[in-house]
């Protein structure tokens, strides 16, 4: 008859320890899952502080027995690689299992199952769950902010044209290829300003004047962080070339300017741009408070995309400069053709990173009193008809935000896998 | 007597506070072909590197194809598109194929019409016998390939000098081969060239004058026969009987 050694299991009793081993998780994952969902103690016959440490004493039990090196077994093997190398490590798996199976029923109740959504007021959100009506009733002010409501197809329009647009690099024709640049930093934000200039600001064409101190929502967020990007990418471009320059005078403005605009929080450049920032202009001259936002943003960002940007160009190794040079490429031709192409290559992820961070800033801008997402969630939660639900309102932003970063980073693993040459 | 494609005439160059070359006086002739050896930190190099402006120099004059090398040349890209370069790690353009390699710089330097650029580059790589890798990627060559690649770039902006400057050295002893022949050829179609390198053999075969080079400076410069039959310096005998 085989004994049972609980120290050491090995691969001639694999059959007996893996399957006492995987009985007794599954007995004490059986038992919080019970405590959590049903509210049954199974352990209720032990001694008080017994009860509680029960599945976790089991669990660690049967995580031991199951640890075989190389079993053969390749679930048991990635299982005892990955979440159960050793004691400590059995237990942080445990502790983490337990803390989710014991945290779903009150979210899942709260999120769904006690939650309102019909509805059109506060009345109807009597529950003990989330009031998904709040989100219902205000959504429109969420994605549109304080446009007006019969005018909210000149928005969508206004943003299809532009995407149509921005694809239009796709479809280019191989002879215009070469255009590409060009098409993107100048010619395409410009016919991007003008489609948002007349279709959402109107005045002209019949459409009515909105002025943009009622834009908002997720459309100003989709707005400023637009032009943000489309811009201090470029801008970045030329700071980081300038900062690598030989001549002195480009060098030490673009030092400057990075040091400067790295130096000073995001939020008092905003405030400087809506406050200071007209003083300094002539009287009869004026600027649309969110053009001043947008620049304000893109010339911080910029600072951060030339230092990302530098960063690529310092990791290219010399020869290739010198390959280039001895090729008879002056220094434009060098950087465009040579330099440029490599060194963005290696810089996809940091710049992801920068665009991300700038898009995640956006909702600084209430400060100077453009209200985009979170900004709009700002003033409804005060609003006296709907207090008490900035839970749901915040939920729901940060599942708006998380769904927009995550598109874009996927977006940049693709660019980065892509792009991807062999050294 | 023709007058010498380059002429360095007491050339000085210091990195910081360090002397690498010390007053150099060289004449090449064109369509010479020049080896240039000596103990690694010598400034051979450096030497080369200053021919087409990749280092400059503090002092002296250096002459190529009749323009002065200096900070005020102005179109010193001309004059290094009359110069080609093959460096010791191959330097080739990684997102760029081995056809766009050779044809960039004729297309955008020299403003060659592409279709003719790439009917050149496929003449020069099939001389280096690496045109059925025109498609390909560097990364996706041996070592030998990518220094034959290097070598047909810098052919494709037809230069006048080719400047080598340890092209064997990175490579695996069976590539070396390959690499010394595609200089063989070209050293036989009349290119004057000036190649740093340890490759006694290779020297013996084509080169027309050797020039010894140690603590930056010219210690020796003869003829390749007299070179390795009778070598007059203390300095050069110790080295050959080291490395031959």
């Amino acid at each position: 008859m085989q004994t049972i050694n609980f120290l050491k299991p090995n691969r001639d009793n694999i059959k007996n320890y893996s399957i006492i081993g995987s009985f007794l998780v599954l007995v004490s994952l059986i038992d919080v899952i019970s405590n959590a969902f049903l509210k049954i103690n199974l352990t209720s016959f032990l001694p008080g502080s017994l009860t509680t440490l029960f599945p976790l004493i089991i669990g660690l039990i049967g995580l031991n027995m199951m640890r075989i090196d190389y079993s053969g077994n390749k679930k048991l093997d990635l299982l005892n690689k990955n979440i159960n190398t050793n004691n400590f490590n059995a237990l942080l798996t445990l502790l983490i299992l337990f803390s989710i199976i014991k945290a779903l029923p009150q979210s899942l109740s709260w999120m769904i199952f006690d939650a309102t959504i019909s509805g059109d007021s506060k009345d109807a959100c009597t529950g003990t769950g989330a009031c998904w009506t709040y989100i219902k009733v205000w959504f429109r002010r969420f994605m549109y902010g304080m446009y007006p409501n019969e005018f909210h197809w000149r928005i969508n329009t206004a943003f299809i044209l532009v995407i149509a647009l921005g694809f239009v690099g796709y479809f280019m024709k191989e002879n215009l290829k070469k255009y590409l640049a060009l098409y993107y930093v100048i010619i395409y934000p410009v016919i991007a300003y003008l489609v948002i200039y007349y279709l959402i600001s109107g005045g002209s064409f019949g459409l009515q004047w909105v002025e943009t101190g009622a834009w908002g929502g997720l459309s100003l967020t989709f707005i400023v962080s637009f032009f943000c990007l489309i811009f201090c990418f470029p801008l970045g471009m030329i700071f980081a070339l300038g900062r690598r320059s030989n001549l002195p005078a480009i060098k030490y403005i673009s030092i400057c300017y990075i040091e400067f605009w790295r130096g000073v929080p995001l939020i008092t450049v905003l405030f400087m741009s809506s406050v200071m920032f007209p003083m300094f202009l002539p009287e009869d001259f004026f600027m649309d408070k969110l053009v001043r936002v947008i620049i304000a943003i893109t010339l911080f960002e910029a600072a951060y995309c030339a230092e990302v940007i530098r960063g690529g160009l310092q990791s290219l190794p010399r020869g290739q400069y010198d390959a280039a040079k001895s090729l008879g490429m002056g220094y434009w031709k060098m950087h465009i053709f040579v330099i440029l192409p490599q060194a963005l290559k290696l810089v996809i992820p940091g710049i992801a990173n920068t665009f991300l961070a700038l898009v995640k800033d956006t909702p600084l801008i209430f400060v100077v009193g453009l209200a985009e997402l979170a900004g709009m969630l700002a003033l409804a939660k005060t609003n006296p008809k709907w207090l008490g639900f900035a839970m749901e309102g915040y939920i729901f932003a940060s599942i708006v935000f998380w769904i927009i970063c995550y598109a874009m980073s996927k977006y940049s693993y693709n660019l980065e896998a892509k792009y991807k040459t062999e050294r | 007597m023709s007058d010498p494609i380059i002429k360095i005439q007491n050339m000085n160059k210091w990195f910081g506070d360090f002397q690498v070359l010390k007053n150099i006086n060289l004449e090449v002739e064109a369509n010479k072909k020049i080896v240039v050896c000596g103990p690694s930190g010598s400034g051979k190099s450096t030497l080369i590197r200053c021919i087409n402006r990749l280092e400059e120099h503090q002092e002296g004059d250096i002459i190529v194809d009749g323009n002065e090398l200096s900070e005020k040349t102005k179109d010193i890209e001309k004059i290094r598109a009359e110069v080609g370069m093959v460096f010791q790690q191959f330097n080739l353009f990684p997102h760029l194929s081995i056809l766009d390699n050779c044809t960039l710089a004729p297309i955008w330097v020299k403003k060659m019409p592409k279709k003719e650029a790439q009917e050149l580059a496929l003449d020069q790589l099939k001389k280096v016998q690496i045109d059925d890798q025109a498609n390909k990627f560097p990364g996706q060559l041996s070592g030998g390939q990518q220094q034959r690649c290097a070598i047909a770039r810098a052919l494709c902006m037809q230069p006048k000098i080719m400047l080598f400057d340890e092209p064997t050295s990175a490579l695996d002893p069976e590539m070396i081969k390959e690499v010394l022949d595609a200089m063989v050829s070209l050293a036989k179609g009349g290119m004057t060239m000036i190649v740093v390198t340890h490759e006694m053999g290779f020297a013996k075969e084509v080169a027309d004058e050797v020039i010894f080079m140690d603590e930056g400076m010219i210690i020796e410069k003869a003829d390749t026969k007299e070179f390795f039959a009778n070598p007059k310096s203390d300095r050069t005998k110790l080295f050959l009987s080291q490395i031959l």
